[in-house]
């Protein structure tokens, strides 16, 4: 019994089937987003309550929280494990690792990833690295604590968990850069007869051009990471200059490094990595509007150009992070320069996607509106990125709350939104069976509300200079008093949050037995991944070899007999 | 606008600049949000299901989103090219003249602000980092004559109105961040690099100086005062301290 | 099941999948070293003083190391074109002489590092001998992965050129690719690290 359950897990963590693997990830990424959403609601309680005892949990902290008062300490490491987990461990493999696994080789009619071996080592890879960084906290010192940008020398000379935080990120960026040289090449070398790349749905385009992202941006971060780990392990001055005294001991080194070089090394991949968030997102939601508003999306290749640009462009934009590093004249008006720029394939593609709800037939069901709410919550971080990469604009606001909100809107009730449709929208193709709407629904508003209470506030704490990353959310500064009791419904909002995950958990697994059948196209699709048996064979996912013959999105064709016409159905 | 957006007093000739612009652009971002999701609720409600039965294949017609995005591209090579970039060469290249300043040197630690005057002399004694103690956190060598008039203080920033300031910005160790929010000034300090900041105070007050880069563990807690004074005040307190020190 | 394009070339990319891999993955080597060579021109445009390189390194030795590394990337040809004439016995031996190659280098690398060491010349003593170290060291990595490919190819993989030998010899084609571009960072380091 026992054994037969051991066997069954040894075979489902061993096979290079890329549904089994897009579901490993899928559960270790969800995994790694709860643990990531924890962390923040120490962050959040502590905001509020500054200096007193957390409640429940306090107690288990253990000399992190004396008396069950958080220590500063143990504060930055929540924030900079919170970044790390969420943005590298959690909303990238379940936007790339598990999405784009599941469902792009079905998208482009393949039997499965064109490297189904090196697929299964990048996802061991990635446990690997993010087991690596969870262990960090049980060491003394405990995990990374230098924000999830690791500036040095700040983080050169800070405790252990540094080291782990960089051996966690050289494994998962060589899962990332295996994973980008499988998904480039699969798209390329993989697609269906017929399936031109005008006729890609765009879900693979962003997965594509992500792929790209990843591929190129990664080894930055790579090389900085050898570096720091240099400066840590055998006292290089990569980042250390010299002549400097910490806690009034001179710093015994070579010196003669730039902390500077650091920070050019992480913006180069971090800034691409942001796009890498939010393109997979799109992808998703493109699919989801195009299926529920029963009409082809508005301007496909306009989006596709559009992405390109973006692609582009995100690798020239990295120093709008540095403005306030004292950067000269022609230097910042570059970076500002580019950075206006890169927001209007942004606004190209939101406004794509809104129009192609004109003239639509729209069914609201719940990945149909996570999808919609997607768009103007991506807005509004969108559009207050502009201050931000105003270099004058951006000297009050530079490292306060209302950056925090500006990239939280994005990724948040952005991005983690787009992920929650996703899994709505494919959970039949994989389960068979169709997750509760009313339950889709309470998760919905219930999340809505509580992100945009937590998330709000936020641009008026920064607005009024408010700083990030304070233990005590700026309780000892005066022009934080006017805004500091917002930290109290924000931290009850965030809680309230967590309470709404969990009909979306219960839903989850009761749907495994008790959803609806869906049989294999309950929502009516065009796109191929519909065109499999539910679930798709373990070997080669088709009946029969797929062959494209139309556009990815041919709903409401005039005098067609469906208000649908699949793309792999024959015919014109 | 800029009153909604609820930020500091603008307490320096420079802050206007940075606060049309900040005014400007959350005008621009409203338009746009209000705009947009005016559109986006109605087509919600017009192209629901039951008032859409079938939808139209061919979509909107919508030769105006195209003009939409060029008039965001418009306004924000305005933004750029009229207001950003000028104010900002304004902010770092125009160092006013040394004389007609108030200069001193700002010396970031974990977890404070080292503040550095030249004293009557006007020149800023020797420093060595040997020299660094507790009593002595600049390693300043007293020494050296230029050294002798100089003061000192920690995490207190004393200012003369309507007179430019000019701030010598360094760190002892990590990478720290000097925000005068009310100035509308902030800058990293940068270990390895010695980096000027400066503005002119117009309105005296008593605010904070909060570091704006995580610095470790007291970051939270790297709070400095600076007042801004009428030039009687400030003399008189200047040579209070140098007769102290 | 079967993965189309693993053997075989598909005629609108005229690419097999092995191929396109691998030159994505050099792509972002390419950016790996790249980064890391960008680093070492802004710390030495940055520091108040720089050695003179030849007099800290050992020219003979790195010149020596670029001699045996191009060989084995000849050897290395050699070795696929023989594949190609069927001739298992000639690759085995050509391929049996880039391992030698490569192994050669590696000691020669161990020997120099020794030198350095004990003359207390660490990553520590200067920026730019940490960047020697961090730069050699990971290149020296990279021909560690290529000895194991190719150990790989030159015993126990063999065995597939009985089955499937496009197959077998696509692989041989790529490790020689990857080979290539190791030689070819080598190439870009010896002068950069020990002559200018
Ligand atoms: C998904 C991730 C994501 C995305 C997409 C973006 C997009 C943008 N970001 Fe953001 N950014 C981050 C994630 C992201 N950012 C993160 C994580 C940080 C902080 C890192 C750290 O310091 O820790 C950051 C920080 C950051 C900074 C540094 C701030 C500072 O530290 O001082 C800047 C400055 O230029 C900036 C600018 C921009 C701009 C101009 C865009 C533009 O691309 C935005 C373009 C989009 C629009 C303009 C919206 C258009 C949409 C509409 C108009 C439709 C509206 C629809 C309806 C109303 C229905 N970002
Ligand atoms: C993708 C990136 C991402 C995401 C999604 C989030 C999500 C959230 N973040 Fe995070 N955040 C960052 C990236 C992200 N954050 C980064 C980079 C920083 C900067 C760190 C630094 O300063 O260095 C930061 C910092 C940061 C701060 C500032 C800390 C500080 O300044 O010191 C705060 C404060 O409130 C915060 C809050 C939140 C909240 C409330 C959410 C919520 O939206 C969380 C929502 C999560 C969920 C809704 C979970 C969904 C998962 C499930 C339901 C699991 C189901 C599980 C199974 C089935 C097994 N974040
Ligand atoms: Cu000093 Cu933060
Ligand atoms: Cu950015």
């Amino acid at each position: 019994m026992i054994l037969r359950a051991l066997v069954s897990v040894v075979r489902v963590a061993t096979s290079t089937d890329h549904k089994v693997i897009g579901l490993l990830y899928g559960f270790t990424s969800l995994t790694f987003l709860l643990i990531g959403f924890l962390l923040v609601l120490l962050i959040r309680w502590q905001h509020a309550f500054a200096g007193q005892p957390l409640p429940l949990v306090g107690g288990l902290l253990g000399e992190n929280a004396p008396g069950g008062i958080m220590l500063p300490e143990f504060y930055n490491q929540l924030g900079a494990m919170h970044g790390t987990i969420m943005v590298f461990l959690g909303v990238v493999p379940l936007a790339v690792g598990a999405f784009g696994n599941y469902v792009l080789p079905l998208q482009v009619g393949a039997p499965d990833m064109a490297f189904p071996r090196l697929n299964l080592l990048s996802y061991w890879l990635y446990l690997a690295g993010g087991l690596v960084m969870l262990v960090s906290f049980f060491m003394p010192g405990g995990a990374a604590s230098s924000g999830w940008t690791s500036y040095a020398p700040l983080a050169v000379i800070a405790q252990d968990g540094q080291t782990y935080w960089l051996a966690g990120m050289l494994l998962v960026i060589l899962s990332s850069l295996l994973g980008a040289m499988n998904f480039i090449t699969t798209t390329v070398q993989l697609r269906a007869p017929g399936l031109t790349w005008l006729r890609l749905p765009f879900f693979v385009w962003a997965q594509l051009i992500t792929a790209f992202l990843l591929l190129l941006a990664f080894p930055a971060l790579q090389a900085a990471a050898i570096l720091q780990g240099m400066d840590r392990l055998v006292e290089t001055s990569f980042f250390m200059p010299s002549g400097l005294v910490v806690g009034g001991q001179i710093v015994e080194r070579a010196g003669g490094g730039s902390a500077l070089l650091w920070q050019h090394l992480f913006w180069f991949l971090a800034h691409p990595e942001v796009y890498v968030l939010v393109l997979p997102a799109l992808g998703i939601i493109a699919e989801i509007i195009a299926n529920n508003t029963r009409k082809p999306l508005w301007g496909y290749r306009l989006m596709v150009y559009s992405l390109f640009v973006l692609g582009f462009l995100s690798f020239i934009v990295w120093a709008h992070h540095m403005f306030l590093t004292g950067m000269g004249t022609t230097i910042s008006a570059f970076f500002q320069a580019t950075t206006m720029i890169i927001s209007i394939p942004s606004v190209v593609i939101l406004s794509a996607l809104i129009l192609s709800l004109h003239g639509g037939s729209i069914r609201f069901n719940t990945p149909m509106l996570f999808a919609l709410a997607f768009l103007p919550m991506f807005g509004i971080g969108g559009l207050t990125g502009l201050p931000l990469g105003l270099a004058t604009t951006d000297i009050p606001l530079h490292d306060t709350n209302y950056v925090i909100a500006h990239f939280h809107y994005l990724v948040a009730p952005g991005t983690i939104f787009a992920l929650f449709a996703g899994i709505y929208y494919w959970y039949p193709k994989i389960t068979g069976r169709l997750m509760h709407e009313g339950l889709g629904l309470v998760h919905f508003f219930g999340s809505l509300v509580c992100m945009n209470l937590i998330f709000m506030p936020m641009f008026a704490q920064g607005l009024a200079g408010v700083n990030r990353r304070l233990w005590d959310a700026g309780a000892i500064y005066t022009h934080a008093q006017e805004t500091l009791y917002l930290n109290v419904p924000m931290a009850w909002a965030a809680i309230a949050l967590a309470v709404f995950q969990i009909p979306f958990i219960v839903n989850l697994f009761a749907s495994l037995r008790l959803g609806r059948p869906a049989g294999d196209n309950p929502w009516e699709a065009t796109t191929l991944e519909w065109a499999t048996p539910t679930p798709p064979l373990a070997h080669g996912n088709f009946a029969r070899p797929p062959r494209a013959y139309r556009p990815p999105y041919e709903y409401s064709v005039p005098g067609a007999p469906a208000d649908y016409t699949p793309q792999g159905e024959e015919g014109a | 606008m800029i009153e909604w957006l609820g930020m500091p007093v603008a307490a320096s000739a420079e802050a206007a600049d940075v606060d049309r612009i900040m005014a400007l652009v959350h005008w621009l971002m409203l338009v746009l949000f209000v705009g947009w999701s005016t559109f986006f609720v109605y087509v919600l409600v017009r192209f629901r299901r039951s008032r859409q039965p079938v939808a139209n294949y061919h979509g909107a017609r919508a030769r105006w989103a195209s003009w939409v995005e060029g008039g965001v591209l418009a306004a924000e090579i305005v933004l750029l090219a009229f207001f950003s970039i000028p104010v900002w060469s304004a902010r770092v290249d125009a160092l006013p003249a040394e004389r007609e300043s108030t200069v001193v040197r700002v010396v970031a630690e974990q977890f404070a602000w080292n503040v550095h005057y030249p004293g009557a002399d006007g020149v800023f004694g020797r420093t060595d980092i040997r020299l660094v103690n507790p009593d002595n956190p600049l390693g300043l060598d007293r020494r050296d004559p230029a050294a002798v008039d100089d003061i000192t203080t920690i995490n207190r920033l004393n200012l003369p109105v309507g007179k430019p300031v000019i701030v010598h910005l360094s760190t002892k160790d990590v990478i720290h961040s000097f925000a005068l929010p009310q100035m509308r000034i902030k800058l990293d300090a940068t270990p390895g690099l010695v980096q000027p900041v400066w503005f002119t105070p117009t309105v005296t007050g008593e605010w904070d100086i909060p570091c704006s880069q995580l610095c470790g563990l007291g970051h939270f807690r790297m709070r400095g005062v600076y007042a801004v004074l009428p030039p009687a005040e400030f003399d008189a307190w200047l040579a209070a301290e140098a007769a102290r020190q | 099941m079967e993965i189309p394009y693993t053997a075989e070339i598909r005629p609108d990319t005229g690419l097999t999948n092995p191929k396109l891999g691998i030159w994505l993955f050099l792509a972002s080597e390419v950016m790996l070293f790249g980064s890391l060579f960008a680093s070492y021109v802004l710390l030495r445009i940055g520091a108040p003083s720089w050695p003179v390189q030849s007099a800290v390194l050992s020219v003979p030795l790195a010149t020596l190391n670029t001699v045996i590394l191009i060989a084995s990337s000849a050897t290395m040809v050699l070795a696929l074109a023989a594949l190609r004439r069927r001739s298992l016995p000639g690759y085995r031996l050509y391929m049996g002489l880039t391992i030698l190659g490569g192994l050669l280098f590696l000691v020669v690398k161990a020997v120099e590092y020794g030198d350095k060491v004990s003359a207390g010349l660490l990553p520590s003593t200067s920026n730019f001998l940490g960047m020697y170290f961090t730069l050699t060291g990971l290149h020296a990595l990279h021909v560690v992965a290529g000895l194991v490919v190719n150990l790989f190819l030159w015993l126990p993989g063999a065995a597939m050129w009985r089955t499937e030998p496009a197959r077998f010899a696509g692989r041989v084609e790529v490790a020689g690719i990857y080979w290539h571009f190791v030689d070819l960072v080598w190439i870009f380091l010896f002068p950069v690290l020990y002559l200018l």
